[in-house]
């Protein structure tokens, strides 16, 4: 039922193979092609750059006011490629393999093969762009570590890595603007995608701000639209992150790979009250140098600096005495929810652990001494020299952290506690990036295919650029070679004007309900319920309750939502109410899924699959595979399988301790 | 951190889109917390003012973490909010006081108009880029990355400038409504990297004849700008556009 | 790009503030070095032998020419400048940025300038078109023009205007002559904090003894 299309041959050449292989089509005919980017993120605006320079004829769109806003723009840890620059050791292989690890044996070997390869090539790009990364004083490029791995190979621009990347595809884009070759479609959504003989002509979008619906004919549609991490009403995605361009897809017959796979991230700042609108992370790299701990007693009332050495728990260099604080993000996350509701949680809230940098300012201190050969200096004064050096390292961060909070992370620890980031599921996708759905690809986050169950740090940056620059430039014109054949389908054809009209229908429907709740508060509820019963700890018990919630709440949300103003106009409330309705079906589908995989891999913990110490407890036996869902009618789907083959890698219990 | 409960009156701009005149509207909020974000006590408004079936205030907002650019306000006289270094969505309400009055108001230029209420138009800044603000080099271009080592500082200057995030606070600040510290960061930022040597004289030329035609101001260096970024870019920039600008028209062939 | 393209950009535009008025800058150097002979205390020997020379031969009279040329361009180009960008907001803010981003004078450059021109038609009508119709506005006889600036200064209300006009000099300089440096690309911190302190003394020095001709006619000072 589902083929991969993975090409034949050695893991290592599969890659090569299909560039040598794949069909091509001529400089003339691209002119005549016309390719269709939902989003502008990385893998939106790389892909659309690119094709652009290719001389495909492409239309570009984007919710917010200009490209440039797509939520890429937050990442700031950095971005890996197997460059062995610092001659530590490391290798394609190697970086495929932390992957597939990281991944807890649920991703593709061929895919993130793929990634590996086209990774350093990646970074060359990025530098011919002019992205400013870190460098050294020689002038050339440096590096730092990341979550588990043992070599240095992340690329980074300060803590702003995510931003410089988009801006440099962001440059390449509007450039392919300026050129002609890229029309640009700012403030529009895309509402559904025309699918005409089982192949996809086009899309229906909305202009945000005059509220038309607008029919567009594509040879080929791309999703590159990011997470859906925003189903938990909070996350540490941007506010307008949305599942509406691939849930529609999914709805037109393209299949949903691992809709459970949610990774929470284990440092981000804690909520603060009812009012929070969102979560904010605070990087990885913080876990470089930051020791995390909570008060050995439940109920301590002490501040953090009052709490002397011995009756604190340093939990994770506890458990993990290998890894410590740098143990990949599922286990961190786990470990600190572990100690909360053990009671040992700390703030006003007692959802939280600190991370304090105490030890480290001291140890920077004293280095900073030794550098400058002084003997006999204070306490005190190695600790000023300590703090310049965090600030060095950390300023941005900490600036952030005191924004939002108001306290001084120089002084107390930083108060922290996982929160939902990013989504390894996604559409299901084969060797092609393309979906079930010809003619219709899915690039970056919003696809499922290269983290498995858990992504590693630096790796997301990795993969919508490699989507976008290096792989779909290939993938695509193996398809788009044979619709040289085929007429453009005028928007006039009556597949685009019943998409349209169905997705009028559900706009006034939207419209009419005109019921007492805000579209907020009910995505706020919906929130809770996959917080509560399908974070970070699942279990079947609290998955079959969510179902029905779910199915309580949708019923609740399209009897009682309440929006304001009017259709044509410029709405904000109902551009959100189309997005909550989506994601109140896709949380029961996260639910089933979950319910579903009786393992713990990776992000996806069943608590009653987990070895005797508390960890995840996988079943390569029964689970090894994608599971991709296919929607039958409503709240009922299918689940075909993609049996996952390890040629090379043989899966192991992934141990950190 | 001691937290405390706020009543604020707030007098926000309304316009219900580019065509209408628009005017200030005032409303009352009750105890917002010290702890929200600016955007969340406009959050905790509009719930009310859905609720008494009225027109929420539309205000653009994404990352909500101060690097997407897309929150923008003019909140009691200063593009985002009093706190230096900040976006909106940043600004925390410890910054205001019990019985407080806040003035929101849009961007005001004449080449951003009103969207709605306090959402302004700034695609001319997108059209700046794209009269130049890149390096013409298509992807599989590109050599190996460590083939052209870069001095460290001016690596890091230039990631200094390139920082902007685009948000236009610079315009808004400006008393002649200027892009210059926009456009002067994406130019600074190229122009430090060798990568973007080959194209240096167009790009400048080209960026500044888009800037004026869009109907932004000139810069007269007063400084506003640079004192309200949220990203705190220098106006040094802006010299060393000027210098651009200078040698390029020197070298210019006609 | 045409040369008439440079210049009439919105940086094009500075360029020619700057350009003028570093010249302008450079005339009142020559300026107050000149009359600075009041202070010799000679009965205006030196002061007359100076103006002269500056009045009776061909090379600073040509010069002379271009200062005008420069003088006007700069009035023209600042005033268009300044209802240009003016023009460029639309509605007004109703809370105003005002002096928590910027400096007050570097935002009224226009107005000191208006008065600063205010001042020059005085200024001029007082000592320069009175000597050039003595002279048929060729090279004839020059009125001694020390004994005129006694007669002038010694009405009070001129040397309340002469004093308000050097005051917005002074202001128009604090910020125009760091401003001309940096539209010319001085972007360096090491050389701007020289230009910008450079031109702070500038800007006070220079108005202050200007400044100081009417008020030590009119208080007697000087013999």
């Amino acid at each position: 039922m589902l083929d991969a299309k993975i090409p034949a041959g050695q893991l290592d050449d599969k890659w090569t193979d299909y560039k040598g292989h794949c069909k091509l089509v001529n400089p003339a005919n691209k002119r005549k092609l016309e390719v269709i980017v939902i989003g502008t993120g990385l893998a939106g605006a790389s892909a659309a750059a690119s094709l652009g320079e290719m001389g495909y004829k492409v239309k570009a769109f984007c919710f917010q006011d200009s490209p440039r806003r797509a939520h890429s723009i937050a990442a700031q840890g950095g971005i890996n490629a197997a460059k062995n620059y610092q001659n530590d050791g490391d290798s394609v292989f190697r970086l495929f393999y932390d992957t597939i690890k990281g991944g807890d044996y649920r991703a593709r070997e061929s895919n993130v093969h793929r990634l590996s390869e086209v990774s350093a090539n990646i970074i060359d790009q990025c530098v011919a762009q002019g992205v400013p990364f870190a460098r050294e004083y020689g002038g050339l490029l440096s590096n730092r570590s990341f979550g588990g791995t043992q070599v240095q190979r992340t690329f980074y621009a300060a803590g702003q890595t995510g931003q410089q990347l988009l801006i440099g595809a962001y440059q390449a884009l509007e450039r392919q603007v300026a050129l002609g070759n890229v029309k640009m479609y700012n403030r529009h959504e895309m509402l559904d995608v025309v699918v005409i003989d089982g192949k996809t002509q086009g899309i229906i979008a909305r202009d945000l701000v005059s509220g038309n619906l607008e029919r567009h004919f594509g040879n080929a549609v791309l999703l590159c639209t990011g997470g859906y991490g925003n189903v938990f009403y909070l996350s540490t995605n941007a506010m307008g992150s949305n599942v509406t361009a691939i849930w529609k897809a999914h709805k037109k017959g393209a299949a949903f790979g691992n809709p459970c796979f949610t990774q929470i991230h284990p440092t981000c700042i804690p909520v603060s009250g009812d009012h929070q609108s969102k979560l904010t992370l605070m990087s990885e790299s913080l876990r470089n140098d930051g020791r995390i701990w909570v008060p050995k007693n439940v109920g301590e009332t002490r501040k953090a600096i009052d709490i002397p050495e011995i009756e604190r728990d340093y939990y994770l260099e506890r458990r993990y005495p290998a890894f410590g604080n740098l143990v990949p993000r599922d286990v961190a996350s786990r470990a600190a929810k572990e100690r909360c509701d053990a009671g040992f949680g700390v703030g006003t809230s007692k959802q939280a652990v600190y991370l304090d940098f105490a030890d480290a300012i001291l140890r920077y201190g004293k280095i900073e001494v030794g550098k400058e050969g002084r003997e006999n200096v204070s306490e005190e004064e190695i600790i000023v020299l300590g703090k310049e050096v965090i600030k060095e390292k950390y300023g941005n961060l900490f600036d952030m952290y005191e924004k939002i909070t108001g306290e001084n992370p120089y002084e107390l620890p930083m108060r922290i506690y996982p929160a939902v980031h990013y989504t390894m599921g996604g559409l299901w996708v084969d060797y092609e990036l393309q979906t079930t759905v010809k003619g219709l690809y899915c690039l970056g986050e919003a696809n499922f295919s290269d983290h498995g169950a858990n992504r590693l740090g630096a790796s997301a940056l990795m993969q919508g650029l490699a989507d976008g620059y290096f792989v779909i430039p290939y993938t695509l014109g193996n398809y788009l070679a044979d619709e040289i054949y085929n007429k453009p389908v005028s928007i006039d054809h009556p597949a685009f004007i019943e998409a349209e009209n169905e997705v009028a229908k559900r706009i006034n429907t939207l419209m009419n309900v005109k019921g007492s709740q805000s579209v907020e508060s009910l995505h706020k509820r919906l929130g809770k319920i996959m917080w509560d019963k399908c974070g970070m700890a699942r279990n079947a018990e609290g998955l079959k309750q969510a179902i029905e919630e779910i199915k309580e709440l949708r019923k609740e949300f399209w009897n009682d939502v309440k929006i304001p103003g009017t259709i044509n106009e410029f709405n904000p409330e109902l551009d959100k109410a189309n997005r909550v309705a989506d994601f109140m079906e896709l949380g029961e589908l996260m639910c089933i899924d979950a319910l579903e995989r009786n393992e713990s891999c990776g992000g996806h913990f069943r608590e009653e699959y987990q070895t005797p110490e508390g960890e995840a407890l996988r079943d390569d036996g029964n689970y090894m595979y994608v599971s991709a869902w296919k929607l039958k009618s409503e709240s009922n789907w299918e689940l075909h399988k993609e049996e996952l083959k390890y040629d090379v890698i043989k899966p192991t219990q992934r141990n950190y301790k | 951190m001691e937290h405390y409960n706020m009543n604020l009156t707030l007098k926000i701009w309304r316009q219900k889109n580019k065509n209408d005149k628009g005017g200030f509207q005032s409303f009352q909020v009750k105890n917002i917390s010290s702890e929200m974000s600016f955007l969340e006590m406009l959050d905790v408004l509009n719930e009310q003012l859905i609720n008494d079936n009225q027109d929420p205030i539309a205000f653009d907002h994404d990352c909500r973490e101060g690097i997407c650019g897309m929150c923008s306000l003019y909140i009691n006289g200063k593009p985002h909010g009093e706190w230096k270094g900040n976006t909106t969505c940043q600004l925390h309400m410890r910054a205001f006081k019990d019985g407080e009055t806040v003035t929101i108001e849009p961007w005001r230029a004449k080449a951003f108009p009103v969207i709605k209420d306090l959402i302004v138009d700034r695609s001319p800044l997108d059209r700046i880029i794209q009269a130049g603000g890149y390096i013409s080099v298509n992807t599989g271009n590109a050599v190996d990355g460590n083939s052209l080592p870069i001095n460290k500082d001016d690596a890091d200057a230039s990631f200094a400038a390139a920082m902007c995030i685009g948000c236009g606070a610079c315009v808004a600040a400006c008393k002649n409504s200027s892009a210059m510290l926009f456009l002067s960061a994406k130019v600074a930022h190229l122009a430090l990297l060798p990568q973007g040597a080959p194209e240096r004289h167009s790009r400048v030329m080209n960026m500044v004849a888009q800037m004026d035609k869009e109907g932004f101001g000139a810069c007269t260096n007063t400084g506003a700008c640079e004192a309200t970024c949220p990203k705190e870019i220098s106006i040094s920039n802006i010299a060393r556009l000027n210098l651009e600008y200078l040698s390029a028209s020197i070298v210019a062939e006609k | 790009m045409t040369w008439k393209q440079v210049f009439t950009s919105s940086v094009g535009k500075k360029l020619v503030m700057g350009f003028t008025g570093i010249f302008l800058i450079l005339f009142l150097i020559v300026h107050v070095g000149l009359n600075a002979c009041i202070w010799a205390d000679d009965g205006g020997k030196m002061f007359n032998a100076g103006a002269h020379f500056m009045g009776a031969n061909w090379v600073p009279r040509i010069l002379e020419v271009g200062l005008f040329l420069g003088l006007i361009l700069h009035i023209i180009q600042g005033l268009m400048l300044v209802f240009y960008n003016r023009s460029k907001r639309g509605i007004q803010y109703a809370v105003d940025y005002g002096n928590k981003g910027s400096k007050w004078y570097s935002r009224s450059m226009g107005l000191l300038g208006t008065i600063i021109l205010l001042f020059l038609v005085l200024h001029l009508s007082n000592f320069w078109f009175p000597n050039r119709s003595n002279q048929g506005f060729l090279l004839g006889e020059e009125i001694n023009l020390y004994q005129k600036m006694e007669e002038v200064f010694s009405v009070l209300w001129v040397v309340i205007v002469y004093v308000l006009g050097c005051i917005s000099l002074a202001y128009h300089l604090a910020h125009g002559f760091q401003s001309a440096f940096k539209t010319f690309g001085v972007y360096n911190k090491r050389w701007h904090s020289i230009i910008s302190t450079l031109g702070f003394v500038f800007a006070i020095i220079v108005p202050l003894m200007f400044a100081l001709m009417p008020l030590s006619f009119y208080f007697g000072w000087i013999s």
